[in-house]
């Protein structure tokens, strides 16, 4: 566990995490207008999504689906009752005044995320709860000098409030364990994970005190959008403590703000007067019951998540748990590796994708699921390296060429001639020349200067641009040069 | 209870409604009528009781997910007070 | 004959299928009526060409052969409905111009049985009161007069526009919503039959919201026939409000037998409360006489918590409400108060566009939803509620249906009680417990007072009984043969 240093000393840090999931559904939570990023203002609102008098809402059976295939994902308890409360304040994108969402009673209670660290080894971060409920609509304050443009269309998408422990203690950990619940959401199709577009938004709970001392007083940094962010907002906020502390102050409970430009947070006007929610029963509604048939269907239709995705390869291909955890991170990059190591020596696959194809992906900053080369193409190579047609060296530059061109492994082969020499009459002739033009050195080495082997080898490589198998290089030189 | 100037402001704010400084008092003593009557229900003893939040006997109907609505900007900003480039407009808000 | 305005919904029905007179010579002479009444303020909005398009309509489908369950019957509706494109104001000026995209289901529901609409009505606003007089319009006046004695009195409320212009022969009948007694205490004072129908059994899609676990809409009729006819019509599973019971709606005509024979009337003990007048306890004694004549067997029941009920509802509805008028804020619709910042325009709106009862129960409910109140007060009262309900279902084991006065006085005069809010809150101490339970009940006109003014008779059902109530209704309404005039129309002005 690491700690911050203080004037007076080190200091821990306590972190727990609020995430807003946006639900993938093609509808809202309680309405029918689309829920699709990017539309016109206004465009993709209803009547109810504005609290327009009299309107009432009506619940998405998909958008439950989805908190509940979530709740299993999470390994979490679901709640075959839960209840919908009101949460009210006024706001200017919160058309009806109050906030559909779940407080006494949600929808999934404890649940858990496995973090790998990077030493290999794991840690356990509890999730408290998940809820189902509606997004507020977006308001623009810098579009004109004295008034605030309000659209509604994001006003009543679905939301899964995610919220963990204060398990957390370092930013390093909380990114990570945003990444882990991200791939977890992609994994299940819950959530896109799509923190630019706003579809994975995070508060975060951050107090400090002296180890082992009872906990601070924390303050919560609203809808940071990024896990970069995160990782700096808790930083930068987690020092501000610390110094307003050591300097003899107390932390007040406050709402802040992340000032990306700045990297600093700050206290968030809008919510300087203490709020009182005044949640109670949505009288709209009533209370949410599952059948546990409906729950162990989803169950059972859940897709291999990541942990158990990362112990079959460990298991089955029997990679590190450092490779096989990057490997699953992301649902694409799995089956990449997956579909490549089919068949095939599952290290040497393993080093290929993790090595050449996503230095080439990060190059190029694309995502696998659009590799200029696919895993088959990347599974043709492997195979002309283990049949000795091209050898491991010349595979990186076929790899290059292959994502320049797009072209097929055997066909770059062919059309450089990089195809690997194993004639050894070829490779005898080649040696016989190397030594006729370095007499000397021939000379040295059987006077018992073995050290000259490598320049040996390196010289026939040379003659023979490369191709010359270097098994057979060894075992010829060694015979001739002896004499 | 007897309501003080001091919470019927706080309700005010709370609820969004302007009271003037000169009607609180006056508020206060209604609003505390109101409230002593309303607590002659101390006198029945409701432990173990559920509360109840409604009446029907029934659970949440679910809809399917399906794109029924939306797509009527003018329909949803034709009664706006104030409105430019199909945004509602309000009083600039800093966060 | 008899003047056009002094038919029942039944007969007029019959005359138009029998093309005694058409849909267009209804509706004119309604909407003559509706002019003739502006002086009792029933109407907020009068909508005389819809009405007369939609006879028009009316009468080609008659001509065809066609005429659905109301068509070409002249409605009222209570200002409360969301109507397309007709200003809807709930009777505050915080609605103000407010012209609806959408119709109500309840009375989509009806203009697609055929019905003719000839307005909107007044109310209390945001159905706030018994008594109409807190509409930002000024108070509907009752078309009754006290015998000699010319003061303006109440319509009762908050449905008084309703059951005013009802009473006053300017509509054959007119929807009202019922959240703590609104449809029955205005029917009993206006002399007309108000039925409050079990919770769900109307949809709430498109009417103002007050108290959503409360609000139910109801038909204002003069005769318990034309309330089942209406009914029938507004009634139905509505799959756009959740709280929509998803029940088929019986053939409630079909349920006026007129007797009684082998089933129990319930008489609540605890309904004899101080402060009743002596007659209406003797009204109400004459209708236990009958409802034995028709067959019935009265039972003494009891339901203890009745008391109770008044404080319960004025915790849990004002709560509700001040949830639902969270909406009100100058943003998409109605009025807007300029302000510097978003709370001033907030605080500014909502200052000047509620009235002050609405005001006082947007900061009771407030108060009693906040930190630390919650508990004392919400909870409490929703612990209540359970018990009321049970007191109903417990006694619903002995008795069949129930039969109770409808308020504890007749009519009272316009600023009465109006400086005591808990004074106007017991109008409904016998109409509250029901919608606490979510029960059907209907008010008939059963007598007259000493003063000359109409009382009512309730009786009260199972949940979704709404037949049983229509039949002991319809059982009073023989029996009482009530055909007394209001002063407003008396000597058969026409
Ligand atoms: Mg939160
Ligand atoms: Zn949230």
């Amino acid at each position: 566990m690491s700690l911050i240093e203080g004037r007076t000393g080190s200091w821990e840090v306590v972190i727990g995490l609020e995430v807003h999931a946006q639900v993938i559904s093609q509808a809202k939570l309680f309405s029918g207008a689309a829920t699709a990023f990017g539309a016109e203002p206004n465009t993709q609102v209803s009547t109810v999504d504005a609290a327009f008098p009299g309107m009432l809402p009506v619940i998405n059976r998909y958008c439950v689906e989805q908190a509940v295939r979530t709740g299993l994902g999470l390994e979490a308890e679901i709640n075959l009752v839960s209840v919908f409360d009101r949460k009210n304040y006024f706001y200017a994108d919160l058309p009806a005044g109050y906030q559909i969402s779940q407080y006494k009673r949600p929808i999934v209670g404890k649940g858990k995320i496995v973090l790998d660290m990077p030493d290999g080894t794991t840690r356990e971060i509890g999730i408290t709860r998940l809820h189902l409920e509606q997004d507020a609509g977006k308001s623009l304050h810098d579009q004109h000098a004295e008034y605030t443009y309000v659209d509604l269309n994001r006003s009543g998408i679905a939301l899964m409030e995610i919220v963990s422990e204060p398990d957390l203690r370092t930013s390093e950990e909380a990114g990570a364990y945003l990444k882990k619940l991200r791939s977890i959401l992609r994994y299940l199709g819950t959530c896109d994970g799509n923190m630019e577009e706003g579809s994975l938004r995070c508060d975060c709970n951050v107090s400090v005190r002296k180890p082992g001392a009872e906990l601070g007083t924390r303050c919560e940094i609203k809808n940071v959008n990024s896990i970069r962010y995160v990782m700096q907002a808790i930083e930068h906020e987690a020092r501000r403590q610390i110094e307003v502390i050591e300097d003899g102050g107390k932390i007040e409970q406050e709402t802040r703000l992340f000032d990306a430009g700045r990297g600093v947070t700050r206290p968030m006007r809008s919510k300087e007067h203490a709020h009182d929610y005044r949640y109670f029963p949505d009288p709209d509604l009533l209370p949410l019951v599952l059948d546990p048939k409906a729950v162990e269907h989803i169950r059972r239709e859940l897709p291999e998540l990541p942990d158990a995705k990362k112990a079959r390869f460990i298991r089955d291909y029997k990679l590190s748990p450092y490779d096989a955890g990057v490997l699953v991170g992301e649902k694409a990059s799995a089956d990449f590796y997956e579909a490549v190591a089919k068949g095939r020596d599952p290290k040497l696959a393993a080093n290929w994708v993790m090595g050449d194809l996503f230095g080439a992906l990060n190059r190029l900053n694309v995502e696998v699921e659009s590799s200029p080369v696919s895993a088959k193409a990347l599974g043709e190579l492997i195979d002309l390296i283990t049949d000795n047609t091209v050898s491991g060296r010349l595979a990186k530059d076929v790899f290059a060429a292959m994502v320049e061109t797009g072209k097929s492994a055997a066909v770059i082969v062919e059309e450089r001639g990089l195809k690997q020499v194993t004639d050894t009459g070829a490779i005898e002739a080649a040696i016989d020349a190397v030594m006729k033009a370095q007499v000397e050195k021939v000379a040295e080495y059987r006077s018992g200067k073995d050290k000259l082997f490598g320049f040996f080898v390196g010289q026939v490589m040379k003659a023979t641009q490369g191709k010359a198998n270097p098994g057979l290089v060894n075992e010829l030189l060694k015979k001739k040069l002896a004499g | 209870m007897a309501l003080d100037k001091a919470t019927v402001a706080r309700i005010a704010t709370l609820a969004r409604i302007k009271v003037p400084e000169s009607d609180l008092e006056h508020l206060a003593k209604e609003l505390s009528g109101i409230l002593t009557w309303i607590e002659q229900l101390r006198e029945v003893d409701t432990a173990g009781v559920e509360p109840m939040a409604s009446v029907a006997e029934m659970t949440l109907p679910m809809r399917e997910d399906h794109v029924t609505d939306g797509n009527c900007r003018d329909k949803i900003l034709s009664n706006a007070p104030q409105q430019a480039h199909g945004f509602f407009l309000v009083p600039k808000v800093v966060e | 004959m008899t003047a056009l305005t002094d038919l029942t919904i039944a007969e007029a029905r019959d005359g138009l299928r029998k093309k005694e007179f058409s849909a267009g010579e209804l509706a004119e002479a309604h909407v003559a009526a509706v002019e003739r009444a502006r002086p009792l303020k029933a109407y907020i909005t009068e909508t005389p060409d819809r009405a007369r398009d939609m006879a028009a309509g009316a009468d080609a489908r008659l001509a065809r052969g066609e005429g659905r369950a109301l068509e070409g019957i002249p409605l009222a509706i209570k200002d409360l409905f969301c109507t397309e494109g007709v200003e809807t104001t709930a009777a505050s000026r915080i609605l103000g111009g407010f012209k609806p995209p959408y119709e109500s289901t309840v009375t989509a529901n009806l203009w697609s049985a055929g019905a003719v609409m000839l307005g909107k009505t007044n109310l209390d606003e945001f159905a706030m009161g018994s008594s109409t007089t807190t509409s930002a319009y000024g108070p509907s006046e009752n078309p009754w007069r006290r015998r000699g004695d010319n003061r303006p009195l109440v319509p009762g409320g908050s449905s008084g526009g309703s059951s005013a212009a009802v009473a006053a022969r300017a509509a054959m009948g007119a929807t009202g919503t019922d959240t703590g007694g609104s449809i029955r205490q205005p029917a009993g004072f206006s002399g007309i039959v108000g039925l409050k129908p079990t919770y769900g059994r109307c949809s709430r899609w498109g009417i103002v919201a007050f108290a959503s676990s409360l609000d139910q809409a109801g038909p204002m009729t003069r005769t318990v026939r034309d309330a089942a006819i209406m009914l029938g019509a507004m009634a139905g599973h509505d799959p756009k409000d959740s709280t929509s019971a998803p029940l088929p709606v019986p053939d409630y005509e079909a349920a006026l037998t007129g007797e009684l024979r082998g089933l129990k009337v319930g008489i609540p003990r605890e309904y004899r409360v101080d402060g009743m007048a002596a007659e209406i306890e003797q009204l109400w004694q004459q209708g236990i006489a009958w409802l034995r004549d028709a067959g019935a067997t009265p039972v003494e029941i009891s339901l203890p918590m009745t008391k109770y009920a008044l404080p319960a509802y004025y915790i849990i509805a004002p709560a509700e409400a001040s949830s639902n008028l969270a909406r009100y804020d100058g943003v998409r619709y109605g009025l807007r108060v300029p302000g510097e910042s978003l709370d001033e325009m907030y605080e500014a709106t909502r200052a000047a566009g509620f009235g002050a009862e609405v005001r006082r129960r947007i900061l009771i409910g407030t108060y009693v939803l906040s930190a630390g109140y919650y508990d004392a007060y919400y909870l409490k009262a929703q612990q209540l509620r359970t018990l009321i309900a049970r007191d109903f279902s417990n006694a619903f084991k002995s008795c069949d249906f129930i039969l109770a006065p409808t308020a504890p006085s007749a009519a009272f005069a316009i600023g009465e009680k109006a400086d005591d809010p808990v004074a106007m809150y017991l109008n409904d101490v016998f109409t509250v417990p029901v919608n606490l339970a979510g029960l059907p009940g209907i008010s008939v006109p059963a007598g007259l007072s000493s003063d000359g003014l109409p009382l009512g008779l309730q009786v009260i059902g199972r949940a979704f009984d709404e037949a049983m109530v229509l039949r002991a209704g319809d059982v009073i309404e023989r029996a009482a043969r009530f055909t007394h005039k209001p002063a407003f129309i008396a000597g058969g002005k026409e």
